[in-house]
């Protein structure tokens, strides 16, 4: 290897570092001023467990962790139950009805966020719907059932067909051959999809805002509203998030870490 | 006659969740632009909005920060996306995760985190419009990253060999087949950024002091005052996307959006 090659090297690398370097800053800045007794990031303090305790004891706050959480898990479920069925069906369908469904399922994916929770908001008034956990379910599924298809119809693609027509003749009725030979070839697409609804649905603010109930808050608008119109909060309520990044963060790493080896297993099984 | 099952049936709940839910509300928008307070045929919502000099001025100011935001993710994500597509490392999957995983964090949260970071070195409240693009960059570099990343491991290994024995130096190999092959997902990428950063007034808000307005803002006034000129707002967005969309062929392909495949 000639000189020029190793420099080159270590350049890549360089930049490479860099640019995880100022996507982690912020996040590691937080992480470590969680543990410090202080309400001002850059002053000094000793160690603590103040913030933690901050948030873990703040009713609200533990409140609208929990509505994030359920939420998340109420439309991640059935976004992945309506979408499977979707693609599955839009699968077989006519090529023309295929193309349809796929082109509007498109929308809320392409669509700017805040044409999408207008348009719901507006839809929802029109029609007389007041607001409910019901138009805010609705709103995250427009977001998530998309994506869901998004990661199951590959999986149909990859399928061999000719194996439902053998289950059939081999006398499986149509509904034991779809679920004993069509949905275990695609459940990894249909556990992607469901992570994904997820992840989604806990990051929304803006269909959220626009179409929750009120009273109900999540992370999102609930922090969104204390930064910006902080003068309902204390120091204590604004360095408690603090810790909420910092254990938000150690889970995602967690899960991608587990879900990483649990994808080696797999490999090496093969 | 009994109703036979046949596997089409499936995406009929799906089909009716599309109609009342995506369908109807882009047609409820449609209406409401062309209507004026008398729910009246009317084209008063465009002519209103583009005669008002300051609603003008929003717009250009708005476009200017999606531009350099894109710009920079731009300059930033095409040379990681490249040497991580062109890494010979083993393990190069991890280190693409390690550029995503701030990307599941809260989004609100995450600005959050930037507007402790920018308080810190002094910044917030000083630099309204650097802190908005720096929170979009930070916030939307993923999806500048995976799209280009997904196009250039497409790229075959031999036709930058080809490139090199036909007498191309690295530059017109960089400029003649990389960045052409690459298209599509530069394409992909410049939507992925180009959008957001003219809508999520989220960013804008909480970095730029309540001090830079951008076009989703609009809609997030009118909302609570004129539904007409807000669906009007809605209505140019939703041309604007599509338009882009279709003329990048997106309504076909199935791309890594949101590490969706990942």
């Amino acid at each position: 290897m000639n000189k020029k090659t190793i420099a080159l090297r270590c350049v890549k690398a360089a930049f490479i570092g860099l640019v995880l370097l100022l996507l982690y800053a912020p996040i590691l800045l937080l992480a470590v001023y969680s543990f410090i007794n202080t309400d001002v990031i850059g002053t000094g303090g000793g160690f603590t467990f103040d913030h933690y305790k901050d948030l873990f004891g703040d009713e609200q706050v533990m409140t609208m962790i929990g509505n994030t959480v359920g939420l998340a898990f109420a439309s991640a479920a059935l976004s992945t139950v309506l979408g499977t069925l979707g693609a599955i069906g839009m699968y077989y369908s006519k090529k023309r009805v295929k193309t349809a469904m796929g082109a509007v399922s498109r929308i809320p994916i392409i669509n700017a966020e805040i044409v999408t929770a207008l348009s719901l908001a507006i839809l929802f008034v029109t029609f007389g719907m007041p607001k409910s956990y019901f138009t805010l379910l609705m709103g995250h599924m427009v977001i998530c059932t998309p994506f869901v298809i998004l990661s199951v119809m590959p999986k149909l693609k990859q399928m061999d067909n000719s194996l439902y027509e053998a289950a059939l003749d081999l006398g499986a009725s149509p509904a034991q051959a779809l679920f004993k030979v069509i949905l275990p070839q695609i459940v990894p697409g249909i556990i992607s999809g469901f992570m994904l609804a997820i992840t989604l649905s806990l990051d929304d603010y803006i269909v959220t805002v626009y179409t929750r109930p009120t009273g109900f808050d999540t992370i999102s608008t609930y922090v969104f509203n204390a930064t910006i119109r902080g003068n309902a909060h204390t120091a204590e309520t604004l360095s408690s998030f603090w810790a909420l990044t910092t254990i938000i963060f150690l889970i995602i790493l967690i899960v991608a870490v587990s879900a990483n080896l649990a994808g080696r297993k797999k490999e090496a099984n093969k | 006659m009994r109703l036979r099952f046949s596997r089409k049936m499936l995406g009929i709940p799906y089909a009716v969740f599309l109609v009342f839910f995506v369908l109807l509300p882009m047609l409820v928008i449609l209406f409401y632009a062309f209507t004026d307070k008398e729910m009246h045929l009317s084209f008063g919502n465009f002519i209103q909005f583009f005669s008002d000099p300051t609603k003008l001025s929003t717009i250009v100011y708005s476009l200017v920060i999606a531009l350099i935001t894109t710009a920079v993710c731009l300059a930033i994500a095409y040379p990681v996306a490249y040497i991580l597509a062109r890494s010979k490392m083993k393990k190069k999957f991890i280190l693409l995760l390690l550029f995503v995983t701030p990307m599941w964090i809260n989004f609100v949260l995450r600005i959050n985190a930037i507007r402790e970071l920018l308080s810190w070195v002094g910044l917030l409240g000083e630099a309204n419009y650097f802190n908005t693009i720096f929170g979009m960059v930070y916030d939307f570099l993923p999806f500048m990253i995976l799209p280009l990343y997904t196009t250039l491991l497409k790229i075959d290994e031999s036709l930058y060999e080809a490139s090199a024995d036909l007498g191309a130096g690295g530059m017109t190999t960089f400029t003649r087949v990389t960045v052409p092959l690459s298209m599509p997902g530069i394409m992909s990428g410049i939507t992925m950024v180009f959008l957001p950063s003219m809508t999520n007034y989220v960013v804008s808000d909480m970095l730029g002091n309540s001090k830079v307005t951008i076009i989703g803002k609009f809609i997030y006034e009118y909302f609570g005052t004129n539904w007409h000129m807000g669906s009007m707002v809605a209505l140019i967005l939703l041309i604007v996307v599509f338009l882009s969309t279709w003329l990048t062929g997106g309504f076909k392909e199935d791309e890594t959006v949101r590490g969706a495949n990942l």
